[in-house]
């Protein structure tokens, strides 16, 4: 049996109809009957992003004036009419340094938002020229047994966002080993469930906040002895935990609710119990636990940014907080950036998470 | 028990000579079914005996909720007994096994798997010494007799209701039963389809001789399969109301037995009996 795969079945696939159609529009295969569907699909959805951004572009230029009229009114009472009129041409002059700080327009993220892919390319230059400088010493320095010389200079926005990927992946990762197996013991056991059943209802709810500092109180102690830096480890297990309970639930709610007859056919077989799960229970149960794994993904994303924010670990999180602890008169527009980056990245997790659903799954209707 | 027909006399399996066995493969003594519920016991089945011989195709009809289900469940060892005892070749039967092949109301296939590894999760647990290769003919085989060569290796999920029973009959046989139990497997067909996985049932049936014990809705479909039509009373308290024995030549054609004398006969019997 061989199936061809296009790139219509693909994207239908993933859930990017929009884009296929796209490529039939400039194809010409465009029917007339899917003209409507390509209306709805790709032509509404953006214009409602154009509309979003004018509505912005309007709610932060009258925050702005707000904002400047504050300002320009304080000079005025406290250092009289000539400050005020100096900061008044400042601002129009469009200076920096005496911008107010408030919600950016849409051109002014744009613009950080280059400015961070400038930054990064400057520091991946240094990165390579740095790592083609010590690449003969290092070869030295390993060969005598002693460390090789890492780059340590300032991540950059670029870097930050693998880095989170690394950690949200690993708390993932955490989430799926501790989830699927507890999940698949409860719900094959009720009395496993009825000695989980009041860890689950009483941990499930716990903030991410109250998780990041239990994992650090413990794992503090553990590695009092060791000289690394720990963030990483604390915010990818208190990642991990915070969003393993979806999965957990639903594998336990997929594997004790297999299909009787299912269950039948292998009571009928004999089957021993390691062929019952492994070849009827887990298939069976498999839709449900990658709903739960979804899940799990999409809420380890969302705690991820608290998280680093709290363990300092290096990723958008601490990025965000950086920056709005710094308060540069870009820092607000950069957050905004780190705001768009963090909710696409969130998307495509999800849309992944989809696509393997949709491909492992035997269960052929469209799963959410 | 009432005995409109003659041959209804015969009842008694000992000196029956037609069948070319009278060795009892199944033997349902003084079976009992009681369903406990908030208002008291629930009886469902109630001093049931029935004797099934070797090599016999006994269908078993009944009004709905009558406990046929039951019965047969009881038998597959899916649902426990409440008294009395159920024995195959003597034997009392301890839960399931593959000793009682089902083939259930709804085809009851893994999904995930093609109509062959459906086949093969009995096989393999039932021939576990043979090579993979054997196993592999073995599941073929009873596909083909079905009619699925050409979909050995189609998803569960991808085939047709009937396409599906026609691999759980596969499924049943590829596991060489002692008895076959059969659970009003064709009952959600259309008439077409029923039709023509009876023809297949029966074709490979002739040819195996599995003992086998089918409950049916269906009075046509009870005539043309069975040696024996067992008539089930209504419940509570259910328990055999009447036998009547089939007595047309096997192998059997739809057209010889539409056209035999006494197939009237026993329609009418059968409808007299559900009838009141």
């Amino acid at each position: 049996m061989k199936q061809s795969i296009t790139l219509g079945k693909v994207t239908k696939f993933m859930g990017l109809g929009v884009l296929s159609a796209l490529k039939d529009l400039f194809t010409g295969k465009l029917e007339k009957k899917d003209f409507k569907t390509f209306l709805r699909k790709g032509v509404v959805p953006l214009a409602s992003i154009l509309l979003f951004i004018g509505l912005w572009h309007m709610g932060s230029t009258s925050l702005y004036n707000i904002e400047a009229e504050f300002k320009i009114e304080k000079a005025l009472n406290d250092q009289g009419p000539e400050a005020a009129d100096a900061l008044r041409t400042c601002m129009a002059s469009g200076d920096s340094s005496c911008q107010p700080n408030t919600l950016p327009s849409p051109s002014q993220v744009w613009e950080s938002y280059k400015s961070l892919l400038r930054d990064h390319n400057i520091i991946s230059a240094d990165k390579a020229a740095f790592i083609e400088k010590t690449a003969d010493l290092n070869e030295k320095r390993i060969a005598d047994g002693k460390d090789a010389i890492t780059y340590t200079g300032r991540p950059s926005f670029v870097d930050q966002i693998f880095r989170s990927l690394q950690t949200v992946f690993a708390g993932f990762l955490l989430a799926l080993f501790i989830a699927v197996p507890l999940g698949i013991f409860i719900g094959l056991s009720p009395t496993i469930k009825s000695a989980f059943n009041w860890f689950i209802q009483i941990f499930k709810p716990v903030s991410p906040v109250v998780w990041y500092l239990l994992v650090f109180m413990i794992v503090k102690t553990l590695l009092i002895d060791s000289n690394e830096d720990s963030s990483f480890t604390i915010s990818f297990i208190s990642v991990g935990l915070c969003s393993m309970w979806a999965t957990l639930v639903n594998t336990a709610m997929g594997v004790s609710s297999v299909d009787k007859d299912f269950i039948n056919v292998a009571k009928v077989l004999k089957l021993g119990n390691f062929q019952k799960i492994f070849k009827v229970v887990l298939p069976s149960s498999l839709p449900l636990i990658f709903t739960g794994l979804k899940i799990t993904l999409s809420v380890a994303w969302m705690v991820l940014i608290a998280i680093e924010l709290l363990a300092q670990s290096p990723g958008l999180g601490l990025f965000v907080w950086e920056e709005f602890q710094n308060g540069a008169n870009d820092s607000n527009a950069k957050i905004i950036v780190a705001m768009f980056v963090i909710g696409i990245i969130g998307f495509l997790l999800d849309r992944l998470m989809l696509t393997i659903q949709n491909w492992v799954s035997f269960d052929k209707t469209d799963a959410i | 028990m009432s005995t409109i027909l003659d041959h209804t006399k015969t009842n008694s399996f000992i000196d029956n000579g037609l069948f070319p066995s009278n060795e009892v493969m199944l033997d349902l003594k003084k079976l009992k079914k009681v369903y406990p519920t908030p208002k008291g016991d629930y009886v469902v089945l109630e001093d049931l005996n029935l004797q099934i011989r070797k090599e016999e195709f006994v269908t078993i009809i009944g009004h709905s909720g009558c406990g046929k289900t039951t019965m047969l469940s009881m038998i597959a060892g899916l649902n426990p007994i409440s008294g009395g005892n159920i024995s195959v070749l003597g034997k009392h039967i301890k839960g399931p096994g593959p000793d009682r092949g089902v083939i259930f109301q709804s085809p009851s296939l893994m999904p995930w798997m093609t109509s062959l590894q459906n086949v093969l999760l009995g096989v393999n647990k039932v021939f576990p010494h043979a090579t993979r290769a054997q196993r592999n003919d073995i599941a073929k085989y009873y596909l083909q007799k079905v009619g699925l060569e050409d979909a050995f290796n189609k998803k569960a999920s991808e085939l047709s209701q009937g396409m599906q029973q026609r691999v759980g009959i596969a499924r049943a046989f590829a596991i060489k039963p002692k008895v076959l139990l059969l659970d009003e497997p064709f009952g959600m067909l259309d008439s077409l389809t029923r039709g023509e996985l009876q023809d297949i049932l029966i074709e490979i049936w002739n040819k195996e001789k599995i003992t086998a014990v089918m409950i049916t809705h269906d009075v046509d479909e009870a005539i043309f399969l069975a040696d024996r039509v067992v008539m089930m009373t209504s419940g509570p308290k259910a328990k055999i109301g009447d036998i009547l024995d089939i007595d047309f030549e096997r192998p059997r054609t739809r057209k010889s037995v539409l056209e035999h004398d006494d197939y009237y006969k026993y329609r009418k019997h059968l409808i007299d009996f559900l009838e009141h």
